[in-house]
Parts: structure tokens; C-alpha cells; sequence
């Protein structure tokens, strides 16, 4: 990889949900670790514990939702040991994230100037308002946006701007780690277009790691060097996006995902060749949590789940890759 | 939108899937302890204003027992200054003020669904013009037309009053209609509906109605609650006939009969007790239905269902998992 | 400015509703019974003051729409008649002897209630799953489900007659000069005291519900949560982020609540004796005393009307959605 220091490591995460009927585990046993200045992508249907797991990277689990098992690091620093006095200090500094929703994550009474001066007052109390702004300017080109939109409310701006205006707030204090959860989902694709380009762009020049989330695959597998399959709280696959395509072997979901491309939407996936919804994470099938929609499911799939294969380039979780292990390429 | 079967058969489809959602709301209500104990309540009253003529000992006009006397096992809450047996008064005015509550409700309700629902379903000119109506109404202080309008109109009975109340107070639910009648307009099956030649009164009440259970039966409760403190306060200025028997007269009277003066707590408190005890329990319904309605205020170890609902339940957003 | 133009203009045609409603409903009702005060003031009155009075309650053989002109022209010139039971004294004059009374109690009272139910919202909201949180629904629930008039008439009962602490009607007392003396000011606040608590106990429980509801939804924003991601101090959060959005909808039920509000002050100044617009306009109706049942009646609706347009303007201030853009409604 192009730098041995990680900027994420996810060891053993898991985050549950107390409900009435219980727990119920939205991420299971994530490892994950991101390098400096890598774009990794995270594929998964919708409830398939993305989001969870980003809120939970950045400590921003609310309410019933929390941490059962697992460490989060951050530039080698674990997330969860920090007081909260810390965190404030250490979150947008190092790690920052672009939300979902960009028509929802900026205040709509307040302009974006002081929306961004906010957030760098909060961290840099020894600069002065001109020393701030001047920065808020360079934001703005950085993220193409005229800087008369300081003075702007965000329904004065288009879907577009504001999600840039967003961008602009996650880079404000150069943090090294970036997530972005669905960047561009709500916007229509001439200015999801634009926007990716200028992520890459962006993340070229100030030189910070991505964890892009998104439903979306081909996007991923074209933003990013390496791709994680989420499906049911778990990483089932994760590949270089150079290695992934039809012609390998692959995770059954994953081939299915594959085969989708040309037919994902916004705001469901119909995947052809995976009948069936995905699962409730209440009750899960028991097994592999795929089974009852694979296609090359196999007796022991419905009673034992199946183990972590790694290998150079990646890791699988699927019995046939255990079984026929000797077809495989197997690192360590 | 087309016309050829696709969307119609989805319009129809969803058109089922949105009315089930009456039975559902209605099941959710029950499930609801605050909504039970609110039903059981109002149902109490309901029980004592239909059995009326069983449970008052006497006539509440008669005066043949002896004046001002306080509690006793013959009077329970004792009798007025003109020798009134106070309880028949209070058994009797139960019922007055609860068709005076659920009739205005009714007909307040009515009249807000017809303004709302067509002027927010047929929009345009009809619509700005009802629009701006509802709003006048709405911002016209509501006691002071009452009492101005009993000024012309005298003596009036509480059934009167109900009425006049009612035609005064339908802007708010005017305006909720309107808004959810807006956002209805515009989906596939109302569209279909249309397309497939159903007249306005028809789509209003057949297609639009449904649809709209859970913000009619809140306002229905919402109205009731206030016709009856309406109708109280009319009564106990004496803007009602006097003769007549509610809650708001035994007021008026104990007002005037020197019940303050004379220590008598008993001839004007149980009749306010009752007003808020009714009202508590319409407000408690109120709440179930508000869970129903609008799910975010269903803070924690509500009914979950699933992993997505308690992410949106605890955050409040509609992020997904 | 068109957002000012659009609430001036409904401000303009809700008065002129008013205005023609005063106009209509004694001509609409069967049997004027207006008709039997003129039989009353008869030979007391100075045949212009009559003239005024049949032009207000339409015994007039003029054409309907000449008589509406005419009537319009004398409300806006400030010709609203004379009293019967105070006569001669003019309607106007006895308003503003009893507005400033009603305006002065409910006014202090209401910002007092709206202020003190907005931060113990944004405070049970900030600390939610609290004691406050979980007794809060309750007791508002009880307080909006109880008339307030009744709830005077108790207290009235308990710390007037029971326990003598305060005065059992009136606005002050017998003994003390009007004007701006120490005596004088302490009778008037020792005498609103009780009227002052219904007021405030009615509805500031609605107040504090309702912000925190408001708190509840917005906390959970995604513009919020973003906020406290790039580390904006909790203060400004609570404030800056969430309070002031949701004092938006807050603000709105002001407009709402505000009919309420003046229904509860026309009682409780009756359960008081206190001198102010409703119980003149209570008084006026026992007293069958038309010129001032209609000089009340408009008092109070524009009273709430302008209130209304000012509730209006204030919520243009703190969105700049609507101030940029214009109203819808």
C-alpha cells in the first residue's frame, strides 16, 4: 500500500441496537484498515449497518445504539478512550465526515459563513475573524463555489452547492481521514458527476484518506482503490477494485452486485440474479446471513457461518471459499 | 403520470396499503396505556350522561328540599341556595355538556374537512379564497365572537350554543385538512381516481378521507375538548339559558347563589373537577393519537419494530443503518 | 418586504372581517334586538347621538350598501358611539380606561409564561429521560385539560375567602391614590397577583411542552449532529443549532394559542371583577349596552389581530426562509 501508517483501524467492531426485542447487532466484527491517502469504498444495501458503522467511526452513536465489542483507532488513537473534551478537539482536526444528506446537514438559519467560521473558531480559538475567513474564502475555491455564497442562506442554494459547502466544512481543518456517507445520492447525476470528480481532485491536493459509503458500486469501484462488502453487519468481501470484476471469483453477493450495475437505483437496488430482500436484522437466517438468497448456497451455509479466508489482496467470508481453499489464492 | 395500467394497478395497491393504515392506527391506539386510560375515562362519562335519568336521585329543577344545605347522604353534593338538589344538577349536566362537546366536535369537524379538503385538493382560486376565510377565522379571538354573537342571539340552550360554537371554530381543523389534503392530491391513486372520472365529493370522501383517520379523529378530540370549556364559559357568564343544565350553568349559579361567599366548595367544584377530568381524558387520547401521527415523539422502548425504526426513532432523521 | 406586504394585507382584511361581522350580525339577526335599547334612549339622547347609533345598528331606510359606507366611515373615523350604561361617556373612552388594565396584566404575564415555558423546554429537552421529562406531559395535560376560570374560581376560593392572603376583586384598592405612586403600584401588582398566577400557571405548561417537542425533533437533525461533529460548543449547539429552529414552529403556535389566550382573560377578569375589556364586554352584554358590545368586541379583535401581525414579523426576523422569499399562506 502507498504508506504503512493507518489512519483507520477497525479491530473486532461491533455495534448493537437496544430494542424492545432485544439487541439486535447492526455491525458484526468489522476489521478494517485504511492507509494514508487511499480512497476505500463501502458497498452495502440499504440497513446493511454503513451508516452505523460510520456514526460509530466518528463517535456520534445516539440514544440506544452502542459499541458491544471492538476497538476504533483513528491516527492511532482509539476513538472510544478520549474524554469528551478530547474528542471535540480530536474529531474534525483528524477525522471529519460528509453526511448523507447535505440538504439536511447545514443549519437553515444560519448563512454559511458562520456555519464555517463555527466550525473553525471551535478548533483554532487563536485565529482571528480575518484569519478565518480568509480560509472560509479558500474553501470555497477549493470546492469551486463563488464566494458570494458566504453571505447565503442554504435554501438559496442549489442541492449541488450545498453539498459542496458541506465538502468544504468536512476539509475545513485539513483532518487526514474523510468519510463520506452517499456524497451524492440525493443529487441528480450531471452534478454527481462533477462533485466525484472534485472529491478526487480535492483528495489528490490535500492528501487525506477516504472511507466512501455508498449503495451505489460502480461509483465505488471506480472512486476507490480497495471496495468492502457490507451485507447484514458484515464485511463478507473486501478486494482491490482492479481485481474486481466478473472474470474473478468472487463472493456469491458480490457477483451478484456485479451483475447489477446497469440496474441500481437510488433508492432501492434490484439485483438480478439475488432474488429476495435483504434481511431483517432482528432475526437473522441463521448460518451465513446470505443463504436464503444464494445462489450457490450449500448445506452448511444454513447451519454454520462461515469463516474470514484472507488472501493478498483481500479477505472473503463464504463457505465455498473455505471448501475449495486449495483453488484459491491464500496469503497468511 | 400515465394512463396506461401500470401505475393505476400500483395506485391501487398502495391506495389499500395507505387505508389499512386507518386499522392499524386503530390497533396502535389501543396499544397505547395513556390512550386506554383516557378511552376508559371518557367512556365513564359517556355511561353517566346516556343513563342520566337512572342515576339522578331527583329532578334537577325541583326545588322542594331545603336551601344550602352541604353534603349528606340524601344530597351528595348538597342543595343550591334555592334548595336544588345539586348532584341530579351535576348528573344531568354531564350529558348536556357532552353533546354539546361531541356535537360541535362533529359538526366543527365536518364543516373544517369540506373547507380544508377542497380547497387543498382543488387548489387555485377556490382554494386561496377558502385558504384566506379559514385564516380570518382562525385568528379572530373565539370567545369574543361567541359573546358577541349571544348578545344578539338570547337565551340560548346548550344545544344552540353547541352549534354556534361549531360554526365559529372549524378554521384549525380547516387548516390541517388542507395541508394533508395538499400532499394527497398529487399521489397516483387520487390521480387515478380522477382519471377514471370520480367526481370531487366523491374523491373527497372516498378516496381523501381514509387517508386522513388519525388527523380527523385528533381533531374530533381536539374540538370536543374545546366546545366543551366553550359552552362551560358561555354558560357561566350566563350566556345560556339558565334554566337549563350543564356543567357551565351549575357554575353560573353557584357564582351567583354565593357559593364563594357562603364556603360552599361543593356546589362549584365538582363540575370544573369533571370539565378536566374530561378533558384529561380527551387529552390522553389526543396522545395516542399523536404517537400514531407523528412517530417521532415516540421517544425509546416504544413499539420498535426493527433495527431501522429504532435508528430513526433515537435520531430522529431518516439516515439509514 | 413582500413577506411584509403579504401579512400587512391580511392584517388590513381581517380587521375589515371584523369590522363588517359588527356590521352584519344585528342586521342578520331576527327581531334586532337592538331595537330595545333605542326605546331606551329615547329622549336621553341628543338626536345626533341617535342618528350615530341607527347608522351602527341599521334602523335606517337608506339602501343597505349606503348604510354599510356609512358605518365604516364612522369606525375608522373614531365615531364609535356612546355607551348606554355609562351615558354620555363614549365608547372610546371606556376602552382606554379598561385596555391598558387587560393589556398590562395579560401582556407581562404571557411574555413572562412563553419566556419561562421556552428555556425549561430547551432545558428538559437538553436533559432528556430527566424527572422533568417524565412529570412535564403530565402536569400539562392537567393545566390544559382544566377551564381556566375555574381554576381562578378555586384559588379564589383558597387564598381569597379561605385564607384571606389577596383581595377578592378589583384591580386595586379603595384606599390608594391612581398615579404613580409606591402605595398605588404595590395595590395594583398586590391585586393582579392571583389573576396573574392562573394566567401563568394556565399556560406556561403548554409553552414548556411544546418547546421541548420542538427541541426533541430538531436535536435529532441532521444539521444539529453534523454541528456537534465539527465541534461547536454545547452551548451554541443547544442554542445557536437547535433552539433557534425550534422556535420557529414555537412562534407559530403563539399566532395559535393567541385566540385562547384572550377567550381565558375574558373570563378570568369576570371570576376577578378586574376592570378590563372582557369584563366590560361581559358587563356590556348583561347590560344589553350595544354600542359598547360592539366597541368591545373590535377592541379585542384588533388587539389580537395586531398582536397576530407582530407574532408575524418576529418570525420573519428568525427565518430567513420567509424573509427572503415571501409567504405562501
Amino acid at each position: 500500500m502507498s504508506d504503512q501508517q493507518p489512519v483507520l483501524e477497525l479491530v473486532d467492531l461491533s455495534v448493537a441496537y437496544q430494542t424492545s426485542s432485544g439487541l439486535v447487532n447492526a455491525v458484526n466484527d468489522v476489521n478494517l484498515t485504511i492507509f494514508r491517502e487511499e480512497i476505500v469504498g463501502l458497498v452495502g444495501e440499504s440497513g446493511s449497518g454503513k451508516s452505523t458503522m460510520a456514526y460509530a467511526i466518528m463517535r456520534l452513536l445516539k440514544g440506544d445504539a452502542f459499541i458491544t465489542k471492538g476497538t476504533i483507532r483513528v491516527m492511532g488513537q482509539d476513538v472510544y478512550a478520549m474524554s469528551v473534551k478530547e474528542l471535540r478537539q480530536f474529531r474534525w482536526d483528524q477525522m471529519a465526515m460528509v453526511f448523507q444528506s447535505a440538504m439536511s446537514a447545514l443549519n437553515p438559519v444560519m448563512t454559511v459563513e458562520t456555519q464555517i467560521l463555527d466550525t473553525i473558531l471551535a478548533h483554532r480559538k487563536e485565529w482571528s475573524r480575518d484569519k478565518a475567513l480568509a480560509r472560509a474564502c479558500e474553501l470555497l475555491d477549493l470546492v469551486r463555489i463563488d464566494r458570494k455564497a458566504l453571505k447565503s442562506y442554504p435554501h438559496e442554494l442549489s442541492g449541488g452547492m450545498r453539498q459542496r459547502v458541506v465538502i468544504a466544512i468536512a476539509i475545513t481543518l485539513n483532518p487526514g481521514f474523510v468519510i463520506m456517507d452517499e456524497p451524492t445520492t440525493a443529487l441528480d447525476v450531471v452534478v454527481q458527476r462533477s462533485i466525484l470528480d472534485q472529491i478526487r481532485e480535492i483528495q489528490r491536493q490535500e492528501k487525506f484518506a477516504v472511507l466512501f459509503i455508498s449503495h451505489d458500486f460502480s461509483l465505488v469501484a471506480e472512486m476507490a482503490s480497495k471496495v468492502a462488502i457490507m451485507y447484514a453487519g458484515r464485511l463478507v468481501e473486501m478486494t482491490d477494485s482492479t481485481t474486481l470484476s466478473l472474470g474473478q471469483t468472487h463472493h456469491p453477493y458480490t457477483e451478484g452486485l456485479l451483475r447489477a450495475i446497469p440496474h441500481l437505483t437510488a433508492d432501492k437496488i434490484i439485483i438480478e440474479g439475488i432474488p429476495g430482500t435483504p434481511p431483517n436484522l432482528v432475526n437473522l437466517p441463521t448460518g451465513c446471513a446470505f443463504h436464503p438468497r444464494c445462489p450457490k448456497v450449500i448445506p452448511i451455509c444454513k447451519t454454520e457461518r462461515p469463516l474470514t479466508s484472507t488472501y493478498e489482496n483481500g479477505m472473503v467470508e463464504c463457505h465455498l471459499f473455505s471448501r475449495d481453499k486449495e483453488a484459491q489464492p491464500i496469503g497468511n | 403520470m400515465s394512463t396506461d395500467g401500470k401505475p393505476v394497478v400500483n395506485s391501487v395497491r398502495r391506495a389499500r396499503r395507505r387505508r389499512s393504515h386507518g386499522n392499524g392506527a386503530l390497533h396502535a391506539f389501543f396499544q397505547n396505556g395513556k390512550a386506554i386510560v383516557g378511552f376508559s375515562i371518557f367512556s365513564v362519562f359517556v355511561l353517566v350522561g346516556v343513563f342520566a335519568w337512572l342515576l339522578a336521585p331527583y329532578d334537577p329543577a325541583s326545588t322542594n328540599f331545603p336551601p344550602s344545605l352541604g353534603p349528606s347522604w340524601a344530597h351528595w353534593l348538597g342543595t343550591t341556595n334555592t334548595g336544588q338538589d345539586i348532584f341530579s344538577q351535576f348528573i344531568w349536566g354531564t350529558q348536556t355538556s357532552l353533546i354539546v362537546g361531541v356535537g360541535a366536535a362533529v359538526v366543527s369537524t365536518l364543516i373544517g374537512f369540506i373547507v380544508g379538503v377542497y380547497g387543498g385538493y382543488k387548489g387555485g382560486i377556490a382554494d386561496s379564497i377558502l385558504n384566506a376565510f379559514s385564516n380570518i377565522f382562525l385568528v379572530m379571538p373565539g370567545l369574543a365572537l361567541l359573546i358577541l354573537i349571544e348578545s344578539y342571539v338570547k337565551n340560548t340552550t346548550p344545544i344552540v350554543n353547541g352549534l354556534i360554537i361549531a360554526l365559529t371554530g372549524w378554521a384549525w381543523g380547516a387548516r390541517v385538512f388542507r395541508s394533508v389534503a395538499m400532499s394527497l392530491a398529487s399521489r397516483d391513486f387520487i390521480v387515478a381516481a380522477r382519471l377514471s372520472g370520480a367526481g370531487t365529493l366523491r374523491i373527497m370522501f372516498a378516496e381523501i378521507l381514509p387517508n386522513m383517520t388519525s388527523q380527523i379523529a385528533g381533531n374530533l378530540i381536539y374540538s370536543c375538548l374545546g366546545a366543551i370549556m366553550a359552552e362551560a364559559g358561555l354558560a357561566y357568564l350566563g350566556f345560556e339559558n339558565i334554566a337549563s343544565n350543564s356543567w357551565g350553568t351549575i357554575l353560573f349559579w353557584a357564582q351567583n347563589g354565593g357559593a364563594m361567599l357562603n364556603g360552599a366548595w361543593w356546589w362549584f367544584v365538582p363540575p370544573g373537577m369533571a370539565i378536566a377530568l374530561v378533558g384529561t381524558s380527551l387529552a390522553l387520547m389526543n396522545f395516542g393519537i399523536d404517537q400514531i401521527t407523528n412517530p417521532r415523539l415516540r421517544v425509546q422502548k416504544s413499539q420498535v419494530r426493527g433495527v431501522r425504526k429504532t435508528d430513526t426513532v433515537q435520531a430522529g432523521g431518516t439516515r439509514d443503518v | 418586504m413582500r413577506y411584509f406586504l403579504n401579512r400587512l394585507g391580511f392584517l388590513l382584511l381581517s380587521i375589515w372581517a371584523a369590522l363588517t361581522l359588527n356590521f352584519v350580525l344585528p342586521r342578520l339577526m331576527p327581531g334586532n334586538p337592538a331595537e330595545i335599547m333605542l326605546g331606551k334612549f329615547q329622549g336621553r339622547m341628543p338626536p345626533q347621538a341617535l342618528k350615530a347609533f341607527e347608522i351602527q345598528f341599521g334602523f335606517s331606510n337608506k339602501p343597505m350598501i349606503i348604510q354599510y359606507f356609512q358605518y365604516l366611515g364612522s369606525m375608522l373615523t373614531g365615531h364609535w358611539g356612546l355607551s348606554y350604561t355609562y351615558y354620555p361617556t363614549s365608547v372610546q373612552t371606556i376602552i382606554s380606561n379598561s385596555l391598558p388594565w387587560t393589556l398590562g396584566l395579560l401582556g407581562i404575564i404571557w411574555l413572562l409564561s412563553v419566556t419561562v415555558g421556552t428555556f425549561t423546554g430547551i432545558f428538559i429537552a437538553w436533559k432528556r429521560g430527566g424527572v422533568l421529562d417524565s412529570i412535564a406531559p403530565i402536569i400539562t395535560m392537567f393545566f390544559q385539560a382544566i377551564p381556566q376560570f375555574w381554576l381562578a374560581l378555586v384559588l379564589l376560593y383558597v387564598f381569597g375567602f379561605t385564607l384571606n392572603w389577596f383581595p377578592m376583586a378589583h384591580s386595586y384598592g379603595d384606599n390608594v391614590t391612581v398615579g404613580w405612586n409606591f402605595a398605588f403600584i404595590s395595590s395594583v401588582i398586590y391585586y393582579a397577583t392571583l389573576p396573574a398566577v392562573v394566567i401563568f400557571l394556565g399556560s406556561v405548561s403548554g409553552w414548556i411542552i411544546g418547546m421541548r417537542n420542538n427541541m426533541m425533533m430538531t436535536l435529532g437533525e441532521d444539521y444539529v449532529v453534523f454541528a456537534e461533529a465539527k465541534g461547536v460548543s454545547t452551548r451554541r449547539l443547544i442554542f445557536s443549532y437547535a433552539a433557534r429552529n425550534a422556535l420557529l414552529p414555537q412562534i407559530t403556535s403563539i399566532a395559535i394559542a393567541l385566540s385562547t389566550i384572550i377567550g381565558g382573560q375574558i373570563l378570568i377578569e369576570q371570576v376577578f371583577s378586574y376592570q378590563g375589556i372582557g369584563f366590560q364586554l361581559t358587563n356590556a352584554v348583561s347590560g344589553e349596552d350595544y354600542p359598547l358590545i360592539q366597541g368591545m368586541f373590535l377592541i379585542i379583535a384588533v388587539t389580537t389581530l395586531l398582536i397576530n401581525f407582530v407574532v408575524d414579523m418576529v418570525y420573519g426576523r428568525l427565518d430567513p426562509r420567509i424573509r427572503r422569499r415571501g409567504a405562501t399562506s
